[in-house]
């Protein structure tokens, strides 16, 4: 039982220590397409991490292996990418500006002109 | 012991929500207040599951699931009005 909840208290701490980094990178990162880095990326990894705690903690409480956490990582696994790109293509759109040195700055026009 | 850590974690999340409040209060577009709610919405499902887990109650699942669909929901319709200027055409 003990390694039970070693391990949970091990994946909620992985989980939470991942959300509050992409929380940092969101609030400090100086402009938009930077900050999206920090949300899309590492609250995903940190929610993964929560959940497959609360799997492994609800799995071992003699009510046979809980599944339905599983849902919630697909559907988070699923949806990020697709909220990261809708962001994405909506600062390009109202043409927001990227940091005066960001590489390759010129190619932002085409591909604000580019259909799908 | 997993309540030490539940509650710890919790604190954690806490702090994470008020960066994202921050950023949602000095954002200087809209699209940075998107994404801070956006965020926002993936640590209150953190934190709905510890909270589960802290009152051992299987429960607080359909919270956590309900609030990550129309999390995804409402960012995508927010965008998609910055994008077309209408939502549904």
């Amino acid at each position: 039982m003990l390694l039970i909840e070693l391990a949970t208290g091990f994946c909620l701490m992985v989980g939470a220590i991942f959300l509050l980094v992409g929380s940092i990178g969101l609030f400090r990162l100086p402009d938009f397409y930077m900050r999206l880095h920090g949300p899309t990326k590492a609250t995903t990894l940190g929610l993964g991490a929560i959940l497959t705690a609360s799997i492994i903690f609800f799995s071992f409480r003699g009510d046979g292996i809980s599944t339905k956490e599983i849902l919630i990582i697909w559907f988070i696994f699923l949806t990020a990418p697709i909220t990261a790109h809708m962001l994405s293509k909506a600062a390009l759109h109202v043409r927001q500006k990227p940091r005066a040195d960001t590489l390759n700055q010129d190619r932002l026009a085409s591909i604000r002109e580019r259909r799908q | 012991m997993l309540d030490t850590i539940a509650l710890a974690v919790s604190a954690v999340i806490g702090l994470s929500l008020l960066l994202n409040l921050g950023r949602f209060m000095i954002g200087p577009h809209m699209l940075d207040r998107l994404i801070a709610l956006d965020t926002m919405y993936i640590n209150a499902i953190a934190l709905i599951v510890i909270l589960g887990i802290f009152r051992g109650s299987p429960l607080y699942y359909e919270g956590a699931l309900v609030i990550a669909m129309l999390g995804f929901v409402s960012t995508t319709a927010v965008c998609k009005f910055i994008l077309r200027g209408d939502i549904i055409e």
